[in-house]
């Protein structure tokens, strides 16, 4: 034994008498991780999350979250002189005197636009998979829950600076409350400590934005990756992987290398991005005053699209009993993207009432294997691109030498007729790809090589795939649609008969496929 | 629930090729030295952090092709972190995929439901618990219990109550009055009806008793563009006419719909653009809204002069500005 062993054995041995961890620690460094490139972006966001606490720890060190007047008297001249809120001003001083502060302030940025790219992107990988199936719905809504976490603490968080951009975001926040029936003045007053925009805001969200948001998402991405710890990772299917097992890599040493050194990697691209390119710098916008604005105000890229549903909005009041209702705040603002979120919440649910599947599953899908549900995703994602393209309008209309009138009008009309046109489109492609698939596994792989047959005939030689390709085209299921009759086993109509029709028709939507490839026709091919 | 490592089953097809540096001891070494590149590279990111922060200037600019100038100290520190953070990560990443076993292994899934036993078991511990308080017998307890946790919900939200003032009359009201004079934003001069060309345009805010010390709340509802055109391009109806003075029209700057400085107007069309969410106002025919979510017009205000011929406000606004709000009589 190595002396370098034996202290190592001192140290184990000590904790181990007090805390019997041998055990539990054994059988994790035992753990399986199966590796796929897209099983990443789960680790983007963990990763730019952490880099988000480390370099907001840093800024809080010197920034001054108030909105008391102050007389700037800093190193950047054009601003000299000028009355400002203490929060613009220390935020220019981090930018200006902190050596780094500039770099840290910029990392923070870029890691939370990171932060939330990788959130959708990750969203998108777990729902056309179908990773969120039983059983791990609860994760799919604590993601979704991060997500709209997300959105608040970035929206609070560039906020903060208090210049002439972030301003005007806080004075569309305020008009957003105050829209609100009833209670919509008095909550918005009480917010801002007064009229917009008030003194209490800046230092308000403050506490929200570096203790209790932070506070929720550490013990929400806490849960979040214990539960994929407990109910270990799902898996692409392939040669050997089966429901019943998690193949792959153990966590010691092979994943704790890739993924730690992934946790630099990803620190490491965003203070290069931080380095080489600006972002969000307030020193150009100024401080903020209500009365002023600088044209193409835009917010953070993850809030354009809803600032875009504001936009397209029809121009709907309803004045009546001496009280207005703001339809063209509250449907684009509140109303359509609860919507989205509740729905988006639900559909694990939705999905396996519509299956009628109530099993476990931990082999992935392959897209276009479900083309419901990767039909119904790309809808999603094409409703919210219109609604982003809308978001950047103006800048659209200024850089490409476009009528503001016409691509709003695209908006508006494209909102609700493209995501249908999306659905139906992605449904066709991927039973198209269903077909390729199965002519796969039929006829084999196009050689591009050309046979002239004694008769004259042309024909292209195929080789059969291999047999781990194979196995892969063929490992799907294709359950046939829920058989549901109006009628019991004793010829008595069942109640809820116009949900049973729905529930009919959606699953019968939700089977068509193309055949695979039967038993009996591999025989064929193999005596061919 | 054990996590037993086992072999991959690869009955049906190989899952595993073996690397070139499991089977060549050259290209074992190469990714050996590799790696050690790796980490030196990161060494030296973490030196040029450290040489930027304490011996390079905050003045000094270094010109880089298409970024163009760019302060050394804050690029130096950056690419440093940078290089210091991605070459140690990629070290680790590059070791693991050519030195360390890439042989996948497998690990067994055991269904999350519990066994009927400890499913039955767990019925009967809750039901004994329930049983032992006797909630389901005690009626009064439970309906007091219920009764003071509805209480208890109140006390949070009330203590929020002293977060701002009541909103009372601030939404509705500006510092706008009969007779108030219109200053120039910034600079707070009064103005000569007779100073402004036609086409000019100007913000003004009100007259008040401390100019410089306008809290921003002010700032928010007061501002007015003003904006001189030919008479006989209005097509406003006789009030609306009436409340101009010699071509001179007075809009609110707050945006109807959301608040914000509607600050991009165009001479060609007189038109009133907001840049948040492109509500358009058609000054001619004041303010109405020709394209947009806005659904109200801009509220004008009555200008004319006085003796000394100075512009001044000939009334208050006679409806509120800004957004929309539930308390808001919009009639």
């Amino acid at each position: 034994m190595t002396p370098v062993e034996k202290t190592i054995g001192n140290v184990a041995n000590f904790v181990d008498e007090r805390l019997g961890a041998a055990g539990w620690v054994k059988k994790s460094l035992n753990k399986v991780f199966p590796d796929h490139w897209s099983f990443m972006l789960g680790e983007v966001c963990m990763y730019s999350f952490v880099i988000l606490l480390l370099s907001g720890t840093f800024l809080t060190f010197w920034f001054d979250p108030s909105q008391r007047d102050v007389i700037y008297n800093g190193v950047y001249e054009p601003l000299k002189g000028l009355k400002m809120s203490a929060a613009y001003a220390s935020t220019l001083d981090i930018s200006f005197e902190v050596r780094g502060g500039l770099l840290m302030r910029q990392i923070h940025h870029w890691a939370a636009n990171i932060f939330m790219a990788a959130i959708v992107a990750h969203l998108l990988r777990v729902f056309f998979t179908g990773a969120f199936r039983k059983p791990r719905e609860f994760n799919w809504i604590l993601g979704i829950l991060l997500l709209t976490l997300g959105l608040v603490e970035g929206l609070f968080g560039y906020s903060l600076p208090d210049d002439l951009l972030s301003g005007t975001g806080l004075r569309i926040t305020s008009a957003i409350i105050q829209a609100l029936p009833i209670v919509g003045t008095y909550i918005s007053f009480f917010l801002f400590g007064g009229a917009f925009p008030g003194t209490g805001f800046i230092p308000r969200i403050f506490t929200l934005h570096i203790l209790i948001i932070p506070g929720i998402f550490l013990a929400v991405i806490t849960i979040h990756v214990m539960l994929v710890w407990y109910q270990k990772h799902t898996q692409f299917p392939g040669v050997g992987r089966t429901e019943k097992n998690v193949v792959g890599h153990p966590i010691l040493p092979v994943y704790m290398a890739k993924a730690g050194g992934f946790f630099f990697v990803v620190f490491g691209v965003i203070a290069f991005l931080s380095a080489v390119a600006s972002i969000n710098p307030i020193w150009l916008y100024g401080p903020y005053t209500p009365g002023q604005i600088s044209a193409g105000s835009q917010p953070d890229w993850y809030m354009g699209w809803l600032d875009g549903l504001v936009r397209m909005s029809p121009p709907l009041e309803t004045h009546a009993f001496g009280h207005t209702i703001s339809w063209n705040i509250l449907i684009p603002a509140l109303i359509v993207p609860g919507i989205v979120f509740t729905g988006m919440a639900l559909y694990p649910f939705i999905e396996s009432w519509i299956t009628g599947d109530k099993r476990e599953h931990h082999l992935l899908d392959r897209p276009r294997n479900v083309p419901n549900r990767t039909a119904l995703g790309v809808m999603s994602i094409t409703f919210v691109m219109v609604a982003l393209i809308n978001g950047g309008n103006d800048i659209l209309a200024t850089n490409f030498h476009l009528s503001i009138n016409q691509i709003m009008w695209f908006s508006r009309i494209g909102i609700l007729v493209l995501p249908p046109i999306a659905f139906v489109i992605t449904k066709r492609l991927c039973l198209s790809l269903q077909r390729a698939d199965r002519d796969l596994l039929l006829h084999g792989s196009e050689t591009g090589r050309l046979l002239r047959l004694p008769h004259g005939e042309f024909v292209e030689v195929h080789e059969p795939i291999s047999a781990e390709k194979a196995f892969l085209l063929q490992s799907h299921e294709q359950p046939a649609a829920l058989e549901l009759s109006d009628v019991d086993s004793r010829g008595v109509r069942r109640p809820g008969g116009i949900k049973n029709k729905v529930q009919r028709r959606l699953s019968k939507a939700h089977a068509v496929s193309v055949p695979k490839v039967s038993e009996q026709e591999l025989k064929e091919i193999e005596h061919h | 629930m054990s996590n037993e490592i086992v072999p991959i089953d690869d009955s049906i097809a190989p899952t595993h090729a073996p690397r070139s540096t499991d089977i060549d001891p050259k290209a074992e070494k190469r990714a050996e030295q590799q790696i050690a590149i790796l980490f030196g590279l990161s060494g030296l990111g973490s030196l040029l952090l450290i040489y930027s922060y304490v011996f390079v200037t905050k003045d000094v600019f270094i010109f880089i092709p298409v970024m163009g100038n760019q302060n050394a100290q804050q690029l130096g520190i950056g690419i440093g972190m940078a290089m210091s953070l991605f070459f140690l990560g990629m070290a680790a990443i590059h070791w693991a995929k050519t030195l360390m076993s890439d042989v996948e292994v497998v690990n067994h899934r055991h269904e999350f439901r519990s066994s009927d036993e400890d499913r039955e078991a767990f019925v009967k511990t809750v039901k004994a618990g329930a049983a032992a308080a006797g909630l389901g017998r005690r009626t009064l307890i439970k309906r007091s219990l219920g009764a003071a946790i509805g209480l208890f919900a109140l006390p949070p939200v009330l203590l929020l109550r002293d977060l701002g003032p009541l909103p009372k009359k601030q939404l509705e009201t500006t510092n706008w009055k009969a007779g108030t004079r219109l200053l120039t934003d910034p600079g707070n001069r009064p103005i000569l009806a007779t100073d402004l060309e036609i086409g000019a345009v100007v913000q003004v805010l009100p007259a008040v008793e401390h100019e410089d010390e306008r809290p921003l709340s002010d700032i928010a509802k007061d501002p007015v563009l003003l904006i001189r055109l030919r008479e006989q391009d209005f097509q406003l109806t006789p009030e609306k006419l009436a409340m101009t003075y010699n071509g001179i029209i007075a809009f609110s700057k707050i945006c109807s719909h959301m608040g914000c400085a509607v600050a991009l107007y165009e001479q060609q069309t007189k038109h009133l653009l907001c840049p948040c969410h492109q509500s358009t106002f058609d000054v001619t025919r004041g303010a109405k809204v020709i394209f947009g979510p806005a659904a109200r017009p801009l509220p004008q205000l009555a200008i004319t002069v006085d003796a000394e011929g100075y512009l001044i406000a000939r009334a208050a606004f006679s409806e509120p500005v800004g957004p929309s709000f539930w308390e808001r009589n919009s009639q």
